[in-house]
C-alpha cells in the first residue's frame, strides 16, 4: 500500500514539519512494515507556474518541424513567448510554464534561450516533464477552472507529496486504504482522527438499480447507486489524478479514476457499470457449469461453477469482487453508471482470484475482509466525485441488499494482557488500548468484553486482543526476561555422531557443499542407471522449480558431481567436495491417502502413524566425490591422482570415527567404473558403494577423468555406532613379528585374504598389515603375492618362538584352505 | 690383570721416577690435547692408555720395585693415569659438542619451505552456523528436535493455523510433491517440527529445530529455494512475550556479540498471536549517530531485519494436544542464510549454494 503524506493529512492534523521518516518509523512500531519512502517532486525547483496560452502562431521550419510560438499569460504584467513544439491546445488552455531558474525532474533547467528564431522565455510542460506520468503525446492541458495564470504550479498539480510504501500485513485489511492508515497515524502520535467514513454522506436505501442475492453468504452487502447525465469525458482533476497515480494506479478516465480514488481512500472495492449495457436486474450467483465471461483485461475465462458473479439478464457481467466484465465497461460515451460497492465472503473471492490467476486490488482487499458497514459511504462518494468533476446527477435512494453482520464481542480475562505481555497492564489500560483500536468495549469483574469494529474481521481470539493491547502501548515495553528451561540432555547421539563423521570427512580433505535436492531424467542416464535401477523410483514435485529438474533425488551424486563440475570449471579441479543430506525414497507399494485430521484436538496416535506413513522414507546420506592431484607434487616430490582408493578410504575413515566395522568388497554398481568398484557392507547389509566413476560419467557431468566417489547410508551407519568405547587391554609383554607373502588368484580380493589370516592366527594376532601387491614374473601369470606383515602378543607372557609360528602357520593355513594361497618362500 | 710380583728387581727402576712419570703424563695429555677429531682421540686414547703406552708400561714395573718403594710409585702413576684418562674424557665431550654442532649447522635447512602437501577441507558455513546456533540453545538447557523435509501438509499448514484457504498453500509459494492428494509438501519452514515436538515430548518444551527449508523463489543474490531456517519454541506454565524477549536477546549476544539488543515490531504470523517482527541493533554501528549515518551493514537503519516470532497461537497448542488454559509459549524463527550474510557479510546468496570450495574453505571448521 503506497500512501501520500498529503492524503493522510486530510483525516489528521500532523504537525506540519513532521519528517517523513519520523512517520513512517512511528507507523512500523504499530505494525505497517515500511518498505520504502519516496518524494516525488522533490528534486523540482520553481518557478513552476501556471499559464494561459492566449495566442500563436504555428511556424513551419525548414528541419520539416512545425512548432507554436506562443504569447503566455504568467501573471505578470507583461505576456511571455515561448517556443513550444506540440500541438495539443488551444488559445485560452491554461498550461503548465516551467520559467528559467526552474529545475524538472531528472536535473533538467530550463533557461532563456534562442531557438527557432525566438527567444523562447521557458517552457510549457508535458505530463512526463513533470515526473507525473508517461505521457509525453503533448503538454499537459489543465481543467478550466482549477487555477489561474501566476499560480504556483507546484500546489495547483499536487507535484510534490511524500509517498510511503507499507508491505500490509494479512492481519490488517484496514490498512489496505487511506483511511486505515490515518488511523494509525492519529493513534501513533495521540491525535484525532476524523474518520471520512463518519463525516461523508452515505446513500439513503430505498429504490434504484435491481438486485437480488442468491445467498446473504457469499454477498452479505450490495449497494447500487445510480448517476445519469454524466459526461466521461470530463479531465480528472490533477490532485485526484496525482494522488491516484502515487498511490500506484494509473490514472484512467474520470469514473475510473474515481472508483480507485474512493477505494484507496476508504478500502472499498467500487465497480462501475455503463448503465445503458445491462439487461435487467443485477443478480449476484455461483457461475453454471460452462459459462464464460470476458473480463476487462480482454481474455475470455470459462468460469467454475464456485465462482461467484455478478450477472445480469444476459448472462455474467462480472467476476465479484475480482473483476469487471468487458461488456457493461464504463466508456467514454457512458452517460448513466450503476455504482456497486459491495461485500463478498473472502474465502470465495480468494478461491476465485487464485483460480484465475488475477491478483487484482479489488480481489486483495475482499479476500481480507472489507468493512461492510462504510458500503453506502462509499458509493455515495463515488456518485458525488463523478458529479462534482463530470456533471449529471446522483439518485436520490440507492439499493441496498443484506446487511453486514456485526463481528462476535470476545471476553478476555482483564489479567490475560499482562499474562501473555509479560510486564503490567491494567485493566484501564487494555481497555483504552482496544477502544483506541474502535472495539466497544465494556469492562466489569476481572473480564474486558470487546466487539470489534467492523473494518478488524481479523479480531476473533482473545489473544488477538493481547496482541492489540500490547501494540498499542508499545511493543518497546516488553521486558527482556530470559526464561529457566529445566535441564537439558544435551545433543541426542545421533546428532553427535552426525557433527563428528562431518569433521572426520573435512578433516580428511574434503569441502562440504550444500546442494539443492532436484534432480531429472537425465541424471539417470548420464549416471548410467538401467532402466530397472531403484534410484529412478523417486517422488516428483507437483510444481517443480526448473522443468528439467522435477525429481527429487535418491543419490547425493549428481547434485556433488555438478559441484565438482563447477570447481573444476573454475580451475580448481583437484579438489574432494562430500554432502550430507537426505536422499528421498518412495515407499514402496501404493501411495497411501493421508487421514483426514481436524485442529480441534490432537491427533491420536494411530491417526500420527497414519500420518507418518504417508512421508517417503529419508535416510541421510554421506556422498564424497573427489578429482584431480590429491598430493600435489612439490619440493619432497611428485605428486598424487586421486583414485578410487581415496573414496574407499574415506568410508573407512567414517567407519572408524564411528567405531563401526565394515567390510569392503568388489561390488558392480552404476555410476561406478565396474572394475573399481567396491561395496560397504555393514553386518551384511550394503550400505553404499565406493570407487572410480565410470569415464561416461565423467564425461556426462564435465568433471576431470577418472574422478571417484563415494556414498554411503548414514543413518545405517548411526545406528550400529556403539553407545561408548571399551577400553582395550594393553600388553607389556613383547610383541612377536612375522611377515608372510602369500600368492594367490590375482581375482581373489586382498580383504577376503586377510580375513583368512585373522581367522586361521587366532586370539594371538594382534595386527595383521598388507605391506606390498606384487605382481609379474616371478609369481607367475594370473597371479599375484600379497605381503602381509604380522604381529602377535599374547596378554599373559611372552611367546615363545614355538608358539608364534605356530599361530603364524595356521593364518597361512587357513588362507591356504580358503583362498587357495600358497607361501612364497 | 697380573698376578703379584714376588720376584722383584731390587733396583728403582728408571721409569718410576717422579720426573719421568710426570713427564710421561704430560706428553700423553700434550697428544690428548693436540687431536681434533673424534677419530685422532680415538688414536690418541690408543697411544696413551693402550698397553703399550708409556704409563701402562711403567705401570707393569711396579711390581718390580722394592716392596717399601710400590705404594709411593704406584700412587705416581695412578694419579697420572688417572689424569690422562680425565683428560681424554673431556675432550670426547669437547669433541663430541664441536661435531655435534657442525652437524646441526650442516643439516640446516629453509624452514619456510611450503609443505602444502595435505589437502585441505572444510565444513560448510551454513552446517557450523547451524551448530554454534545449537549450541547457544543447548547452553541454556534447550535440545534441538528435528523433522523430515518432505513433510505431512497438516503438519505443515493445518497444526499450525494456517487453514487449508491461506494463500501460503499455493503452487506459488510452496513446493508439492505428486500426487497432490498424498498432502506431502517440501516444508515450507522448519515449524512443522514445533508441532511434531508437541505431538512427541513431555511438557515443559524447549526446543530449537534448524533444518533445510523449501519456497517456489527463483535464486538470486538475496532468495534460493532451498534455505535453511532454525525455529524455536517454548511451551511452560507462565511463558510470556518477556521471556521471548529475553531468549531472543541473550540469543542474539550470543551470535553477534555482547551487548547486541533486539526489538520487536508488530507482524503477522497465522502461529503466533501476538506476532512481531525481529530486530537486532546494528552490531557494527549501534544504531549510534553518526557513525550510523554511514554504516553499510545496516544502511543507515540502526537496526537489522532478522526474523519473526511471537506467542505461540493458543489454536496451534489445542491442535498439538496441549491446554491452552495450563500452558503458554513462544517460538521463532531466523533463516539461517540471512543471520550468515548479516553476520559474515556475504553479499550474495548464490555463494552459499553453488558449492565453490573458495568460499567454504574460507570458513574453516567452525564459524
Amino acid at each position: 500500500m503506497r500512501v501520500p503524506v498529503s492524503w493522510l493529512r486530510d483525516y489528521v492534523d500532523l504537525p506540519a514539519d513532521l519528517p517523513v521518516t519520523d512517520l513512517a518509523n512511528r507507523l512500523t512500531l504499530l505494525g505497517l512494515k515500511l518498505e520504502a519512502i519516496e518524494s516525488p517532486g522533490a528534486d523540482i525547483v520553481g518557478p513552476l507556474v501556471v499559464g494561459r496560452v492566449l495566442a500563436y502562431d504555428s511556424e513551419q521550419h525548414s528541419n520539416g518541424k512545425t512548432v507554436r510560438w506562443c504569447q503566455v499569460d504568467v501573471g505578470e504584467e507583461e505576456l511571455r513567448g515561448i517556443v513550444c513544439g506540440a500541438a495539443n491546445f488551444a488559445a485560452g488552455d491554461l498550461v503548465v510554464v516551467a520559467l528559467p531558474g526552474a529545475v524538472l525532474p531528472g536535473g533538467f533547467g530550463i533557461t532563456a534561450r534562442r531557438t527557432y528564431g525566438h527567444i523562447s522565455d521557458g517552457m510549457i510542460c508535458s505530463a512526463r516533464e513533470l515526473g507525473l506520468g508517461d505521457d509525453h503525446r503533448g503538454i499537459m492541458v489543465l481543467g478550466k477552472d482549477l487555477a489561474k495564470p501566476g499560480d504556483d504550479a507546484l500546489s495547483a498539480l499536487h507535484l510534490r507529496d511524500d509517498v510511503i510504501e507499507f508491505e500490509i500485513n494479512p492481519d490488517r485489511a484496514y490498512a489496505l486504504s487511506v483511511r486505515g492508515v490515518a488511523r494509525e497515524a492519529a493513534t501513533a502520535y495521540g491525535l484525532d482522527f476524523a474518520d471520512p467514513a463518519r463525516t461523508f454522506p452515505a446513500a439513503r436505501a430505498g429504490a434504484g438499480y435491481p438486485v437480488s442475492v442468491e445467498d446473504p453468504a457469499d454477498c452479505g452487502m450490495f449497494v447500487t447507486l445510480e448517476v445519469s447525465g454524466f459526461d466521461a469525458t470530463a479531465p480528472t482533476p490533477p490532485e485526484l489524478a496525482r494522488r491516484v497515480q502515487l498511490a500506484g494506479m494509473r490514472p484512467i478516465s474520470l469514473p475510473v479514476d474515481v472508483t480507485n480514488y474512493v477505494m484507496l481512500e476508504l478500502g472499498t472495492p467500487i465497480h462501475g457499470y455503463d448503465r445503458a449495457a445491462l439487461t435487467g436486474p443485477i443478480a449476484v450467483r455461483r457461475a453454471r457449469t460452462g459459462e464464460t465471461l470476458t473480463t476487462l483485461d480482454g481474455v475470455t475465462r470459462t468460469l467454475d461453477p464456485e465462482d461467484l458473479l455478478i450477472t445480469d439478464d444476459s448472462g455474467p457481467i462480472g467476476m465479484a469482487g475480482v473483476m469487471g466484465g468487458a461488456a457493461t465497461e464504463m466508456t467514454d460515451s457512458t452517460t448513466d453508471i450503476v455504482i456497486e460497492a459491495a461485500s463478498f465472503d473472502p474465502v470465495v473471492i480468494a478461491r476465485g482470484a487464485r483460480r484465475h490467476k488475477l491478483p487484482s486490488e479489488a480481489a486483495k482487499r475482499f479476500e481480507r475482509g472489507v468493512d461492510a458497514t462504510i458500503a453506502p459511504v462509499a458509493a455515495r462518494r463515488v456518485a458525488d466525485l463523478l458529479v462534482r468533476y463530470g456533471g449529471g446527477r446522483v439518485a436520490s435512494t440507492a439499493t441496498s441488499v443484506g446487511s453486514p453482520t456485526p463481528h462476535a464481542p470476545i471476553t478476555i480475562s482483564s489479567r490475560l494482557p499482562a499474562e501473555i505481555a509479560g510486564f503490567g497492564i491494567g485493566a484501564d489500560s487494555a481497555v483504552e488500548a482496544l477502544r483506541t483500536v474502535g472495539c466497544d468495549v465494556k469492562s466489569n469483574d476481572g473480564e474486558i468484553t470487546a466487539t470489534p469494529p467492523p473494518w478488524r474481521p481479523d479480531l476473533t481470539d482473545p489473544y488477538d486482543l493481547v496482541e492489540e493491547v500490547v501494540r498499542i502501548i508499545g511493543y518497546d515495553k516488553v521486558p527482556s526476561v530470559l526464561p529457566a528451561a529445566p535441564a537439558g540432555r544435551g545433543l541426542t547421539k545421533q546428532q553427535r555422531l552426525r557433527r563428528r563423521v562431518s569433521r572426520a570427512v573435512a578433516s580428511a580433505g574434503y569441502v562440504e557443499a550444500v546442494t539443492y535436492p532436484f534432480v531429472g531424467q537425465q541424471d539417470w542416464s548420464a549416471l548410467g542407471l538401467d532402466a530397472a535401477d531403484w534410484r529412478r523410483t523417486t517422488l516428483r514435485v507437483a510444481n517443480p522449480l526448473s522443468d528439467e529438474e522435477p525429481l527429487l533425488r535418491t543419490t547425493l551424486l549428481p547434485g556433488l558431481l555438478r559441484v565438482l563440475g563447477r570447481n573444476a570449471g573454475r580451475a580448481q579441479g583437484d579438489v574432494g567436495v562430500y554432502e550430507m543430506a537426505s536422499v528421498f525414497l518412495p515407499s514402496p507399494g501404493e501411495r497411501v491417502r493421508p487421514p483426514q485430521l481436524g485442529v480441534d484436538r490432537a491427533p491420536t496416535v494411530e491417526e500420527l502413524k497414519a500420518l507418518e506413513a504417508t512421508l517417503p522414507a529419508q535416510p541421510l546420506h554421506l556422498g564424497v566425490v573427489v578429482a584431480g592431484q590429491r598430493t600435489p607434487a612439490g619440493w619432497w616430490g611428485s605428486g598424487r591422482v586421486s583414485c578410487w582408493a581415496d573414496a574407499v578410504e574415506i568410508c573407512r575413515e567414517v567407519a572408524r570415527s564411528l567405531g563401526v566395522a565394515i567390510d569392503v568388497l568388489p561390488g558392480q554398481q552404476p555410476p561406478w567404473h565396474p572394475g573399481r568398484c567396491a561395496q560397504i557392507v555393514l553386518a551384511d547389509a550394503v550400505i553404499g558403494h565406493a570407487g572410480e566413476l565410470h569415464p561416461k560419467v565423467c564425461q556426462a557431468y564435465g568433471v576431470p577423468a577418472r574422478a571417484a566417489a563415494a556414498e554411503l547410508n548414514l543413518d545405517a551407519l548411526l545406528a550400529s555406532a556403539p553407545d561408548s568405547v571399551t577400553a582395550p587391554v594393553i600388553s607389556t609383554y613383547p610383541v612377536g613379528k612375522e611377515d608372510v607373502a602369500l600368492v594367490v588368484d590375482a581375482g581373489v580380493s586382498a580383504a577376503d585374504v586377510e580375513r583368512a589370516l585373522r581367522a586361521g592366527a587366532g586370539s594371538l594376532l594382534e595386527s595383521a598389515r598388507l605391506f606390498d601387491v606384487y605382481a609379474g614374473e616371478q609369481v607367475g601369470e594370473g597371479k599375484k603375492s600379497l605381503a602381509f606383515s604380522l604381529r602377535f602378543r599374547a596378554p599373559d607372557h611372552t611367546l615363545s618362538d614355538a608358539e608364534i609360528k605356530a599361530a603364524r602357520d595356521a593364518a597361512v593355513r587357513a588362507a591356504t584352505d580358503h583362498v587357495g594361497a600358497v607361501l612364497r618362500q | 690383570m697380573s698376578g703379584p710380583n714376588s720376584s722383584y728387581d731390587p733396583v728403582e727402576v728408571t721409569p718410576l721416577h717422579p720426573d719421568e712419570v710426570a713427564a710421561m703424563r704430560d706428553a700423553a695429555l700434550e697428544t690428548i690435547s693436540r687431536t681434533a677429531t673424534l677419530d685422532e682421540l680415538k688414536e690418541a686414547r690408543l697411544a696413551t692408555t693402550g698397553d703399550r703406552a708409556p704409563l701402562s708400561l711403567a705401570n707393569r714395573e711396579i711390581g718390580a720395585l722394592p716392596p717399601h718403594a710400590r705404594k709411593a710409585a704406584g700412587q705416581r702413576i695412578g694419579q697420572a693415569r688417572a689424569a690422562v684418562n680425565a683428560a681424554l674424557a673431556a675432550r670426547r665431550t669437547e669433541l663430541e659438542a664441536e661435531h655435534e654442532a657442525r652437524m646441526l649447522v650442516e643439516e640446516s635447512v629453509d624452514v619456510t619451505l611450503p609443505y602444502d602437501r595435505d589437502p585441505r577441507g572444510a565444513r560448510h558455513p551454513l552446517t557450523t552456523l547451524q551448530e554454534r546456533i545449537g549450541d547457544v540453545f543447548i547452553a541454556m538447557g534447550w535440545e534441538i528436535a528435528e523433522g523430515p523435509e518432505a513433510e505431512a501438509e497438516w503438519l505443515n499448514f493445518d497444526a499450525l493455523n494456517l487453514g487449508a484457504d491461506h494463500p501460503a498453500r499455493s503452487m506459488q509459494d510452496t513446493i508439492f510433491l505428486e500426487p497432490e492428494d498424498a498432502g506431502v509438501v517440501l516444508r515450507t519452514h522448519t515449524s512443522p517440527v514445533q508441532a511434531r515436538s508437541l505431538l512427541s515430548r513431555q511438557l515443559p518444551v524447549y526446543v530449537v529445530c534448524p533444518g533445510r527449508t523449501y519456497r517456489t523463489d527463483e535464486l538470486d543474490a538475496t532468495h534460493t529455494p532451498v534455505f535453511h531456517q532454525v525455529e524455536g519454541l517454548a511451551v511452560d506454565k507462565g511463558l510470556s512475550m518477556a521471556h521471548l524477549k529475553g531468549t531472543l536477546d541473550t540469543f542474539a549476544s550470543a551470535m553477534f556479540g555482547d551487548g547486541i539488543t533486539t526489538r520487536f515490531r508488530p507482524s503477522y504470523f497465522p502461529f503466533t498471536e501476538p506476532s512481531a517482527e525481529v530486530d537486532l541493533i546494528c552490531f557494527v554501528c549501534w544504531g549510534l549517530p553518526p557513525e550510523v549515518e554511514s554504516c553499510r551493514t545496516c544502511r543507515g537503519e540502526g537496526w537489522l531485519e532478522w526474523g519473526g516470532c511471537g506467542v505461540v497461537n493458543p489454536r496451534v497448542l489445542i491442535a498439538c494436544g496441549v491446554d491452552p488454559e495450563e500452558y503458554s509459549g513462544f517460538a521463532f524463527g531466523m533463516g539461517i542464510e540471512r543471520t550468515l550474510m548479516v553476520r559474515n557479510g556475504v553479499a550474495d546468496m548464490r555463494d552459499m549454494v553453488e558449492g565453490d570450495v573458495r568460499f567454504t574453505l574460507a570458513f574453516g571448521m567452525e564459524l
